[in-house]
C-alpha cells in the first residue's frame, strides 16, 4: 500500500472544488483514458481578468491525482495568473505533506493543466506533451511515444525537480514507464541537463581517499550504471582506474553503437554525481 | 472496523485449525528431522504425515512432494532443473499472462540467449492451442503454463495442454504453476500429464514462506538449491517443519471444503459479479467467458481508475485489489489485462475480488450496497465519467 499522507488521504477523500465552471475563462486539460489519468482544469477571473476568483477540476486517476488536483485549486485562488503561472509541481506535493516519488508525475500533470489553461487563455502556444489534438503545440521532438511526452517537456521536468535517474524521470512524467523504448534518449536528456548545469549546484562528495574512491566506483558502476546498460541489452567491464580517470570498454548492445560516447558520457556525469567531482570516464578497447 | 476481506488470491488467512496444528512445533516440538534421536525423530514422523496430507490432495505419491520456501521457489526450480537437465535445448515455452516468478525469470534466461515463446491469450485470457502446437519442438526444454490465472482466475486446460507437449515436445518438460489451482479447483496427479506443478501455503489457508514442488516419479530433478540432504537431495536446507507441517493440514482442510469452494462459494461470487453488471453500467468482467475458478471475480468499471476504488473501498473495510497500473508503482495496466487486450478505457479501472471459505453472504450484500457509490462517486469526479453520465 502506498504511503500517503494524511493530507493526501483527507484530499483524495474530501476533495475540493470538484465540478465545473460553465462560464470559466481558461480551460486546460491534460491526460487521456489511455494514460491512466487526466485533468480538466477550470479558472474563473475577476472582472479585470487578472486574478484567479475560482478554480475548478475533474480528474480521472488515483488517489494521489485527485488529491493533487484539489491541492492545485487550493493554491491558485486568488492568486494572478502570473503568481499561479510560478506554481511548481513541487509546491503542489509540498502542499499535501509529500507524495510517494512514483506519484510525482500526479503533481506534474496538475501543474501542466495549469500551465495549459493559462496558456489557451493568452494566446500562446500550448505547453502539453498529451495528445489532445491541440493546434498549436509548444515545439519539441516526441521522445516517448507511449506517452507522448517531448524532449522539451522532459527537459523542464528533469531541470526543475533536479533528476538525475531514468526511474525519478518515469516517476515524475511517466516516460519509459510502458515500453521502456524512450529510456536511452531519457538518459541522453538527463546528461544534457546535467552537463548544463553549474558544477557548484551538484552536491559535493566529501574528500575521499583513493582506496575509497575506487571502492566507490566500482560499486556505482555495479549497483548504478550496469543495471541500466542491462535494460537496453547493453553492458560495460570497468578496465582500470588510476586516481581519478576510470577506464571503462562496452559490451554487447553499447559496443561499437554510433552513441556509445554519450553513453560513456553519462556514466561519467553519474560517477561525478555520486562519487567525485574530477573523474573522467575513458572509453578504452576491451 | 471489521474488515471484509476479498483479496484471497493474494494471501489468504491462516485457518485456525491449521495454526494450533503447527504450534506445538516452535517451543515444544522443535528438533530437527534429520537427528538421530527420538525428539527429532517425532518431528520427522509428522512431517511424513504433511507429506502424504499433500500427496493426497493432488492424487500423488508422497516421493513426489518436495517441500520449497514458497511458491516463487517452485516455480524457479522447475524451470532451473529443467533446462539443467537439457544444456543443449534452448527454447522454453510459456505464456504472457504468468506470475512474474515465471515471466521474470524465463524473460532472464531470454537475455542469455534462450528463446523464449510467449504464448498469447485471446481477450478472454484463453490461450491458443494452436499456438502452442507449433512453438514445441525438439529444442524446447520445458514448457511451463498456469493453471490458473491469479489475476482474472481464468482456467487454461491442462490436460490438453499436456497432450500436445507429449506428442510434439520430444521429452519437454511440462511445468505448471498451479499456485492459483490448488485448493480451489479438483486435481488429480495421477491421471495428469504434468511433470512439474508448484503450490505456495499462504494461497490455501498455511502460513506465507512455504511451498511445494511436485516432481513426478521418474522426471530427472536437478535442484538449484544444494547443500544438505533434505528431501532426498531435491532441496537443501533444514527443513521449515512448522509451515510443513501446517501446509499438511491445510491441504487436508482443502480436500474437505473442495465442494463448498465450488458451490457456495462460487454462489456467492457468481451473484456478485451478477449483481454489480446490474447495478453499475458500462462495467465487464475480464475473463466472464471463459472457464474461470470459483472464487475470483475480475471486474472493470469504464472511466475510472481501480487504485482510487481500492482506495474507497478500503475506507469502507472492505479488502480487494487491482489490475490497475497504479497500486503496483508501474504505469501500465497489469500484463494480464494488457495481454488480453481488455479496451482501454477500463484497462485502468478494473477490481479483482477473490473470496474464500470464510467469505459470508453478509459480505457480499456490504460489497453490493458499497461500491455501487464509489464508482459512481469517481465518475463524477472524472471528466471521462461525467460526459458519460451527462449523455
Ligand atoms: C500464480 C502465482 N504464482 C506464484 C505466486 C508466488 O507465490 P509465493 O508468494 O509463495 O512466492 C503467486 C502468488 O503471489 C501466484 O499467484
Ligand atoms: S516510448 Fe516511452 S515508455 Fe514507451
Amino acid at each position: 500500500m502506498w504511503d500517503y499522507t494524511e493530507k493526501v488521504r483527507e484530499h483524495f477523500l474530501n476533495p475540493r472544488n470538484v465540478g465545473d465552471i460553465p462560464d470559466a475563462d481558461a480551460v486546460g486539460e491534460v491526460g487521456s483514458l489511455a494514460c491512466g489519468d487526466a485533468l480538466k482544469l477550470y479558472i474563473k477571473l475577476d472582472d479585470a481578468k487578472e486574478r484567479i476568483v475560482d478554480a475548478k477540476f475533474q480528474t480521472f486517476g488515483c488517489a494521489s491525482a485527485i488529491a493533487s488536483s484539489s491541492a492545485l485549486t487550493e493554491i491558485i485562488k486568488g492568486k494572478t495568473l502570473d503568481e499561479a503561472l510560478a506554481t511548481t509541481n513541487q509546491e503542489i506535493a509540498d502542499f499535501l505533506g509529500g507524495l510517494p516519488e512514483e506519484k510525482m508525475h500526479c503533481s506534474v500533470m496538475g501543474q501542466e493543466a495549469l500551465e495549459v489553461a493559462i496558456a489557451k487563455y493568452r494566446g500562446g502556444p500550448v505547453p502539453t506533451h498529451h495528445d489532445h489534438g491541440h493546434e498549436e503545440v509548444e515545439p519539441g521532438e516526441i521522445v516517448c511515444k507511449c506517452f507522448g511526452l517531448t524532449d522539451t517537456f522532459l527537459k523542464k521536468v528533469i531541470a526543475a525537480n533536479k533528476l538525475t535517474t531514468a526511474e525519478q524521470v518515469t516517476h515524475f512524467t511517466k516516460a519509459g514507464g510502458a515500453c521502456g523504448g524512450c529510456i536511452p534518449k531519457i538518459k541522453e536528456l538527463i546528461s544534457e541537463v546535467l552537463g548544463a548545469q553549474p558544477t557548484e549546484e551538484r552536491k559535493k562528495p566529501e574528500k575521499l581517499t583513493n582506496l575509497r574512491k575506487m571502492q566507490l566506483i566500482q560499486e556505482t558502476l555495479e549497483k548504478e550504471i550496469r543495471p541500466l546498460l542491462w535494460a537496453d541489452g547493453g553492458d560495460l567491464e570497468l578496465v582500470d582506474i588510476s586516481g581519478s580517470e576510470v577506464q571503462i570498454a562496452f559490451r554487447k548492445a553499447c559496443a561499437g553503437c554510433a552513441s556509445s560516447g554519450n553513453t560513456a558520457k553519462f556514466v561519467e556525469l553519474k560517477l561525478r554525481d555520486l562519487v567525485a567531482d574530477d573523474i573522467v570516464v575513458q572509453e578504452v578497447e576491451g | 472496523m471489521k474488515e471484509i476481506y476479498m483479496d484471497n488470491n493474494a494471501t489468504t488467512k491462516v485457518d485456525e485449525a491449521v495454526f494450533e496444528e503447527m504450534r506445538p512445533y516452535f517451543c515444544d516440538l522443535y528438533g530437527n528431522p534429520s537427528s538421530m534421536h527420538f525428539f527429532g525423530g517425532q518431528v520427522q514422523k509428522k512431517v511424513d504425515e504433511a507429506r502424504n496430507r499433500v500427496a493426497a490432495l493432488l492424487g500423488a505419491s508422497p516421493e513426489e512432494i518436495v517441500f520449497t520456501a514458497c511458491g516463487t521457489e517452485s516455480d524457479n526450480a522447475a524451470i532451473r532443473s529443467a533446462i539443467e537437465v537439457y544444456p543443449e535445448r534452448r527454447h522454453i515455452i510459456t505464456t504472457r499472462v504468468e506470475h512474474p516468478a515465471v515471466l521474470t525469470l524465463c524473460r532472464n534466461l531470454s537475455k542469455r540467449g534462450y528463446r523464449v515463446t510467449e504464448l498469447n491469450v485471446d481477450g478472454e485470457g484463453r490461450l491458443d492451442l494452436n499456438e502452442l502446437r507449433a512453438a514445441v519442438d525438439e529444442d524446447t526444454a520445458i514448457v511451463s503454463v498456469m493453471w490458473a490465472n491469479n489475476e482474472t482466475g481464468v482456467v487454461f486446460p491442462i490436460e490438453e495442454v499436456g497432450k500436445i507437449i507429449k506428442e510434439k515436445g520430444k521429452g519437454a518438460f511440462f511445468h505448471t504453476d498451479a499456485v492459483q489451482a490448488v485448493g480451489k479447483i479438483p486435481i488429480d496427479m495421477a491421471a495428469s500429464t504434468v511433470d512439474m506443478l508448484s503450490i505456495s501455503g499462504h494461497k490455501l489457508h498455511a502460513p506465507k514462506g512455504i511451498g511445494v514442488l511436485y516432481v513426478r516419479k521418474g522426471v530427472p530433478f536437478r535442484p538449484f538449491m544444494v547443500g544438505g540432504h533434505q528431501e532426498h537431495n531435491r532441496r537443501a536446507g533444514t527443513e521449515n517443519t512448522a509451515a510443513i507441517i501446517a501446509l499438511g493440514k491445510a491441504c487436508e482442510l482443502a480436500g474437505q471444503w473442495m465442494e463448498d469452494e465450488n458451490t457456495r462459494v462460487k454462489a456467492m461470487r457468481d451473484r456478485l459479479q451478477t449483481t454489480l453488471l446490474e447495478l453499475i453500467p458500462r462495467a465487464r468482467i475480464n475473463g466472464g467467458q471463459a472457464e474461470r475458478l470459483p472464487n475470483t471475480l475480475s471486474i472493470a468499471f469504464e472511466f475510472v481508475e481501480g487504485e482510487a476504488i481500492l482506495m474507497l473501498l478500503s475506507e469502507k473495510g472492505i479488502c480487494a485489489s487491482s489490475g490497475s497500473a497504479c497500486t503496483s508503482g508501474s504505469l501500465e495496466p497489469s500484463h494480464v489485462l494488457r495481454a488480453m487486450g481488455v479496451p482501454f478505457t477500463c484497462a485502468h479501472g478494473s477490481i479483482r475480488f477473490s473470496l474464500s471459505r470464510f467469505n459470508t453472504d453478509e459480505d457480499i450484500e456490504t460489497i453490493i450496497r458499497e461500491l455501487p457509490p464509489v464508482v459512481r462517486r469517481l465518475r463524477e469526479m472524472s471528466p471521462f465519467g461525467r460526459e458519460f453520465l451527462n449523455a
